[in-house]
């Protein structure tokens, strides 16, 4: 069963960026779209290559799989396929893949007349991921520095890293990555609890109305930001931890080559001290 | 195709200020009428305040201050009670728990960690004082208590981090320190002492979960604003009477990832994922030390650590009469 009660009045023709009427039509839930051919064929294909490059190594254990990036020395050149190669084919497959996704959406909001939010947001989340495999190989002139595609692997590439500057926590980006993290959570824990506790209120009370939230909020901290505009501060917020992540690992190594405890010694040699 | 992208307030309404509905008899009167900020207005609501006191919300403020207070004081005698190094050095400074000498002892004379416990006992009753009053204030107005719930899992976090599992381990200086470098320097101490804290599997779910509230935080966001000019906001009438912004919102995930939430369970998703994040966390901090001493060994034994080629070097914690 595809459709839902009041979906088939929303399947309307048109609002796609390429393609015309060619791939404009559904297949189940799913919206296809000429982006979602794209997005199909490239999933499938990284998915596939992973498959392949997991059965040329030691395990099947899918916590173990592990698909490296070449080593260093192959510089931004391609690698054969065996060493590093399927890394290079899959990053690009699930940029193209992402990137179609991404355009997709923008066509399903076309469709059902929406804002661009979405798409706008996701693009946050490809910048993040194109940053670690791209952006900062590139700059440090090596497809090596990407990280390896594997569950607890890419986890001791993340360790790794973090101890090469000796103590990651320092990095200020990543201090305001993890801050906008934290702040993301508690106001997403609070806005998803003020809802429920408006529609699921007290034994024998009437759903409350947003009066009761916005009242809930003035009496407890003295401001309620209000039904809009806490999910323009969410949206903000989890867009904010997205940026500041890709930005603290561009700058460690392209930027800052030293522990970056040490980066914080410009605060302390500041001429108003003295 | 330039069309309209709900991203700020263009015309703000004045009005008389809201009030709030009428609190039950025996409260106190709120503070305050309320005032409106323009810039506030752009964002989202203009009006701030009025705003309730009461017993629980003075008494919460007092502990928060005191524990500030002793923090702030205890890293101005550290240099000296010079203003300007403590302006300078401020980042680096830290009141720190007691030593491992002491063990769990109860009261600790205040130079050797007392003061440590002090501001921590402030800092927990200003919390759970904060934690009735947001139930209570529900109470008051006949909501549910979904918020002070929500607060009562992060503040189970901060408890297991500074009082249950130093309680556990029998030594308070197993507990963080108070200071801003301090308390990072604590937690990669901590993950490196117990052999990497990504082995730990819930830590790895705290993280999904924090990750994925970001996420949906994002993807809700997003989508109430992109139906915003459908009245998307009023997400309670949605709830109660679904109409097209939310319909049109499910399709668009319905058509993008073949599944959508609902006005109300996108909510109850957002509640979970937040709430989760502070409780799984909470649970891995538990276990470590406690239950288990190497988290990378521990993943050895379960066969989740990968193996890389060996590069001569030892782990000196695999090492017989190695720390343990």
């Amino acid at each position: 069963m595809a459709l839902l009660s009041f979906e088939r009045k929303y399947r309307v023709r048109g609002g796609t960026l390429l393609g015309g009427d060619l791939f404009d039509f559904w297949v189940g839930p799913f919206y296809v779209g000429f982006f979602g051919v794209t997005t199909a064929i490239s999933a499938l294909l990284g998915t596939l290559l992973i498959f392949y490059a997991a059965s040329l190594g030691p395990s099947w254990n899918p916590w173990l799989i592990s698909i490296a990036p070449p080593d260093i020395a192959y510089g931004l050149g391609l690698a054969p396929l065996r060493e590093g190669g399927f890394w290079q084919v899959i990053t690009i497959c699930a940029i193209v893949a992402f990137v179609s996704w991404a355009l997709r959406e923008v066509e399903i909001c076309n469709k059902l007349g929406m804002g661009y939010h979405v798409p706008f947001a996701y693009g946050f989340a490809i910048f993040a991921y194109v940053s670690l495999v791209v952006v900062r190989p590139w700059l440090l002139g090596a497809w090596g520095f990407g990280f390896p595609y594997g569950i607890f692997s890419h986890l001791d590439w993340v360790s790794n890293t973090g101890y090469q500057y000796l103590h990651f926590h320092y990095n200020p980006a990543h201090m305001l990555a993890v801050s906008f993290f934290f702040t993301t959570g508690g106001a997403l824990a609070f806005h998803g609890a003020l809802v429920l506790s408006a529609v699921n209120p007290a034994e024998g009370e009437p759903v409350k109305s947003p009066e009761y939230e916005d009242a809930f909020f003035r009496d407890t901290i003295g401001y309620s930001i209000g039904t809009l505009g806490i999910h323009r501060l969410g949206l903000f917020l989890a867009l904010s931890a997205g940026f500041w992540s890709a930005i603290c690992i561009i700058i460690s190594g392209p930027l800052w080559t030293r522990g970056w405890p040490e980066w914080w010694t410009w605060w302390l040699n500041l001429p108003i001290w003295s | 195709m330039a069309r309209y992208q709900n991203m700020f307030t263009q015309v703000q309404l004045r009005g008389p200020l809201e009030a709030g509905p009428r609190l039950p008899p025996g409260s106190f009167p709120r503070v305050g009428t309320g005032t409106y900020n323009y810039w506030m207005g752009k964002l989202g609501a203009a009006q701030i305040g009025p705003i309730y006191l009461g017993r629980l919300g003075l008494a919460s403020l007092i502990c928060a201050f005191l524990s500030f207070e002793i923090i702030g004081l205890n890293m101005a005698a550290s240099v000296n009670w010079d203003p300007v190094q403590f302006a300078r050095q401020l980042p680096w400074l830290a009141l720190e728990p007691p030593g491992p000498q002491w063990g769990f002892k109860l009261l600790m004379p205040l130079a050797e960690g007392g003061w440590w416990q002090m501001a921590g006992f402030f800092m927990s009753a200003s919390l759970i004082l904060w934690f009735v009053r947001t139930y209570l204030r529900a109470r008051a107005l006949g909501m549910g208590t979904h918020v002070a719930w929500a607060f009562a899992a992060g503040i189970l976090l901060i408890l297991t981090l500074g009082f249950i599992r130093p309680m556990l381990m029998g030594s308070w200086a197993e507990a963080v320190p108070f200071g801003i470098f301090p308390h990072l320097d604590w937690t990669a101490a901590f993950s490196i002492r117990y052999g990497n804290l990504f082995y730990n599997p819930f830590h790895c779910l705290s993280i999904a979960f924090l990750y994925g509230s970001t996420m949906l935080f994002a993807m809700h966001g997003a989508t109430v604003l992109a139906i915003g000019r459908y009245g998307g906001e009023r997400e309670i009438e949605q709830i109660t009477d679904r109409g097209t912004a939310f319909e049109r919102g499910a399709l668009f995930w319905r058509w993008t990832m073949g599944f959508n939430a609902t006005a109300e369970s996108i909510h109850r998703w957002a509640w979970w994922f937040a709430v989760l994040t502070p409780l799984t966390g909470a649970i891995g901090i538990l276990l470590t030390g406690t239950v288990v001493d190497n988290w990378y060994l521990w993943a050895v034994l379960h066969g989740y650590a990968p193996g890389y080629p060996d590069t001569g070097v030892v782990d000196p914690a695999l090492l017989p009469g190695g720390v343990r």
